[in-house]
């Protein structure tokens, strides 16, 4: 991989402003003032350690955004020196942006764990794919993608990178989420989650997903991946690239799978994501925004909530995403 | 009233976003994290007051906003004006009824802090839901309605706060904008408060007149409105509050140990989050409840080892000595190690619509230790509105009482009061696996230091030997009127006759000695199980084969007696005879009485009979006779 035009100011930014923890001033009876980071790292650490003892077979769910690279961090430093003791898990549309199967790979590979991609099979034999087939494309390959994937290796816990200041129904879930034997999760019957004990015993068939991340913010992940020097998808970096207008949406042509229309020619422009989903479903915005400290900087100037540049929310009117997590999407 | 324009929030740096980026991050890198809840009474503004610190520290945005003032039209309670409560309050069937029905988890940051906000309901029935927000907050927001004054909903959520060890109170007297800031207004409703704050404990808190909807004294004081206020403005408040894992940092070290990391045979470290104190290579250290000690060798991270680690951070320790330490153990400063017990009295909130059940048997779930516990009949309930103590025989969904908690192994453990972390249990159902109640630890029970047990000189295996026989204890289970004493008679009557020493306990003749005092309500029957279970397992220990012929309906109570006994001498043996069947037999007429209403609480009518998942033995009474069954079992229990 071609080194990442952000590394330069990360490092300068950490080197500046060091994240990690320095030992104490001489004076050991010094109050250690942990700062918001610190203790949302140590929370994460400890909801994984908590799966690990309890759960029988579990799995991370990876997407190669960013939330799934901060995740995967963590699980490092969660199970140092052993590499995390579970596999990663990418459930493939075939629709990624190239940029995304690459570094996927890499990161597996560096974190010493097992990757396992699943490609629901249906949808592969159907040619499901998301010109010809809307709402179906995430249907099949997503959402049913995972259930199929949760059953066939009979994993009984799985790690999401969801948080909850995505989206106002994410606010109320548990950071241990129980699904039923055909993955259903009922909001009006989930168990209370008091102090840091998570009860993760179930029946034979039921499944938990975990979200370690639900305490962190859009904010908090970046300035993690800066202090961390984590390395994410250039993607969300700006760089030029070819780009044609669609329904209001400015989508990259990743490949030549993506069907031009008559007289319609892919412009140059300098683009980056803020998520990363399907390529032809992902909506870019024009910036020139192509640092770590620059991203962040135009994200908190902006007026546009993170997942504004995916269509999948605004199915089925404001109560989209609701909707979805009842029918089995992570 | 003339309408103000809101203040202009003191804690947006869109100056420094936009002029040094570099600056900002660094600023906000080095943020503290305070967790806080509210609470307040339905429709005291809590969603309102919350709406408004999002929407002050920029956490709305444009597509959110446009969202929120074509919903403020639709469903909106403000008139034209922007519904703040609209951003708070989530999932839609509670959109529909308009209440906040769980606990929402909100996020906002200022230039010193990052907060985590729980939102939690005012409405009565919902006490499972304060209770879950207020666990991991540091500080309580109380919302009264200026107009109101203290409610009864008010003494709730303080009690409850203080009940789950919140240091830092606040009062927020909101709505002042109705009742035109009038200064005497908020003082006698401070005065109010302050009563009975001191009756139920409370030391200290803090009072703030606010308009959570036009914004006075949330981020400025005093707002132009209240110039007779003095105090602080509610985030300034906020964000200089003492954080409660800063003063853990005092005690002396406790770790729980979550897992064992052996990557290879060279390396064994023991992860967990530092609950309390700190922790240094070198450091000596005591492994409770063993008791064996050794000194930390070094503190393992990713990053580097460190040269120490304190309350709230996930480490990795290794020690000098290769000594028995595993999940469920806590590592402990060597001369300060907590206690061990299986015997408290603790506080209890109950959460499940299934109420306590004395005697039955779930899964205590403490740090990382998971034991099996009983709780006793409570001692009293509190009534959260009155704070009286009142007589109670269970606790129902939402009750607060205090019991006994006895556990089947001693737990590492210190008073709620001084760990939150090692004095807060939940407690689990072992058959539906949901958590039922959420428990504080008050002290350990001098009887469990001081009850021994009395060592004997001959021992269970000399009692069996003398008879040249297995002890066992064949609990037949099955419905009224199955065949259970007739199979059970004709099953000691053949192994008597084979010079076996056997013991018949049948469920009526029991009744009418040792558990005449036992009525039929469900925790009477588990009371009448459990005082069975005992004396057949001093019998098996005297040798004998004990046959028992009891209802038993509940499975959570012979997988209890199955516990009390060696491996492999619990037998349970269900005789299956369909219901339909049972109750035209009818032998002793019950069935008929159950029908007709004179007999409450008997099984299958309107009592739950569950079925064994696996019994050892199972008699279908449709497909062989009494004399058939019990050669079966006499069979398998000789043969």
């Amino acid at each position: 991989m071609v080194a990442l035009p952000r590394l330069a100011s990360a490092k300068k930014i950490s080197a500046r402003f060091p994240l990690r923890f320095t030992a104490a001033m001489g004076n050991s009876l010094a109050m250690q003032r942990l700062t918001h980071l610190q203790r949302l790292e140590a929370e994460s650490i400890h909801i994984m350690r908590e799966v690990v003892a309890e759960a029988s077979n579990p799995v991370m769910l990876y997407s190669v955004g960013k939330d799934s690279a901060v995740m995967l961090h963590l699980a490092k430093k969660a199970f140092y020196p052993a590499p995390p003791p579970f596999p990663l898990l990418h459930v493939d549309t075939t629709w990624k942006f190239r940029d995304m199967y690459a570094l996927r790979d890499k990161a597996a590979k560096d974190a010493g764990m097992e990757l396992l991609v699943y490609q629901n099979p249906e949808a592969k034999e159907r040619g499901i794919n998301p010109f010809d087939h809307g709402p179906l494309h995430t249907d099949m390959w997503k959402t049913e993608g995972l259930k199929q994937a949760l059953d066939q290796y009979g994993f009984d816990a799985a790690f999401g990178g969801a948080r909850r200041d995505e989206e106002k129904s994410r606010a109320k879930e548990r950071i241990f989420s129980f699904r039923t034997n055909s993955h259903g999760w009922d909001p009006k019957n989930q168990r209370p989650e008091l102090w840091n004990l998570y009860n993760a015993r179930k029946a034979k068939g039921e499944s938990i997903r975990v979200f370690p991340l639900s305490n962190w913010t859009e904010l908090d992940i970046w300035q993690y991946i800066m202090a961390e020097n984590i390395e994410i998808v250039p993607l969300y970096m700006a760089a030029k690239r070819p780009t044609v207008e669609r329904d209001g949406l400015l989508l990259m042509v990743d490949d030549d799978r993506f069907p031009l229309e008559p007289g319609e020619e892919p412009v140059m422009r300098s683009i980056r994501f803020r998520t990363l989903g399907c390529y032809p479903l992902t909506g870019a915005i024009e910036s020139e925004a192509a640092t770590l400290p620059e991203v962040v900087q135009e994200m908190l100037l902006t007026t546009t909530s993170e997942r504004q540049g995916r269509a999948i929310d605004k199915d089925a009117g404001g109560a989209g995403m609701e909707k979805k997590k009842q029918e089995g999407y992570f | 009233m003339a309408d103000q324009a809101s203040p202009e929030p003191a804690y947006v740096t869109d100056a420094l976003i936009a002029e040094d980026i570099e600056a900002y991050l660094a600023l906000h890198q080095h943020k503290g994290l305070l967790r806080f809840i509210t609470c307040g009474s339905v429709d005291d503004g809590k969603s309102t007051l919350i709406g408004r610190l999002l929407y002050d520290s920029k956490m709305i945005f444009e597509d959110q906003l446009a969202a929120l003032e074509a919903d403020s039209k639709r469903v909106g309670t403000q008139g034209q004006e922007i519904d703040f409560a609209l951003l708070v309050d989530g999932l839609a069937a509670e959109r529909e009824q308009g209440i906040t029905i769980d606990v929402a988890y909100r996020f906002f940051s200022t230039e010193k802090r990052k907060f985590i906000v729980a939102d939690t309901p005012g409405h009565e029935q919902y006490t499972r839901n304060m209770v879950t927000g207020a666990s991991t907050a540091d500080l309580a927001v109380i919302l009264i309605d200026a107009r109101k004054g203290v409610l009864v909903q008010t003494r709730r959520h303080s009690y409850l706060a203080h009940l789950l060890g919140i240091r830092h109170l606040v009062l927020a007297v909101n709505k002042m904008d109705l009742v035109d800031y009038d200064q005497a207004t908020f003082d006698k409703i401070v005065e109010d408060y302050g009563h009975f704050a001191r009756s139920i404990g409370i030391e200290a808190f803090t009072a703030i007149p606010i308009s959570g909807f036009k914004g006075d004294n949330i981020t400025q004081a005093p707002s132009a409105n209240t110039p007779w206020y003095g105090g602080s403005s509610l985030i300034h408040h906020l964000e200089t509050v003492e954080i409660a894992n800063e003063a853990d940092q005092a005690g002396p070290l406790r770790l729980a140990v979550q897992w064992v990391n052996r990557p290879n045979l060279d390396f064994r470290g023991f992860a967990g989050l530092i609950a309390e104190g700190t922790v240094k290579p070198g450091d000596a250290v005591r492994v409770v409840p063993s008791g064996k000690t050794s000194t930390v060798a070094r503190i393992v991270t990713l990053d580097g080892d460190l040269d120490e680690a304190v309350a709230g951070q996930s480490v990795t320790l290794t020690l000098a000595d290769e000594i028995d330490c595993s999940r469920g153990d806590v590592i402990a400063a060597a001369d300060a190690p907590p206690e061990a017990a299986d015997q408290f009295e603790a506080a209890l909130v109950w959460m499940s619509d299934e109420p306590l059940i004395p005697g039955r048997g779930y899964w205590l779930k403490l740090a990382t230790q998971t034991v099996n516990a009983t709780v006793h009949e409570p001692k009293y309930e509190v009534n959260v509105n009155t704070m009286e103590h009142l007589a109670v025989k269970t606790l129902a969904l939402n009750a607060i009482g205090v019991a006994e908690v006895t556990t089947d192994k001693p737990i590492v453990f210190e008073p709620y009061e001084t760990s939150r972390q090692l004095g807060g249990f939940i407690l689990v159902d072992k058959l539906t696996n949901a958590t039922v109640a959420a428990g504080m630890i008050h002290f350990s029970l001098r009887r469990a230091q001081n009850v021994h047990w009395q060592a004997l000189e001959i021992s269970r295996e000399q009692h069996a030997r003398l008879k040249n026989q297995k002890p066992a204890v064949l609990w037949f289970t099955g419905l009224s009127g199955s065949g259970k004493s007739t199979i059970a008679n004709l099953v000691e009557k053949k192994l008597h006759r084979m010079n076996r020493h056997t013991f018949l306990l049948d469920g009526d003749n029991v009744r009418h000695g040792l558990n005449k005092d036992l009525g039929f309500t469900e925790a009477d029957r588990i009371e009448n199980i459990r005082r069975v279970g005992e004396v057949a397992k001093l019998m098996a220990d005297a040798g004998l084969i004990v046959i028992t012929a009891f209802i038993s309906p509940f499975r959570a109570e012979r997988e209890m007696v199955r516990k009390m006994l060696p491996e492999g001498e619990f037998v349970e043996v269900h005789i299956d005879t369909p219901l339909a069947l049972a109750e035209a037999r009818d032998v002793k007429g019950l069935y008929k009485k159950a029908r007709a209403g004179e007999l409450k609480n008997f099984t299958g009518i309107d009592s739950p009979y569950q079925e064994p998942e696996r019994p050892e033995i199972r008699i279908d009474t449709t497909a062989m006779t009494p004399e058939q069954a019990a050669d079966l079992i006499v069979d398998k229990v000789v043969g």
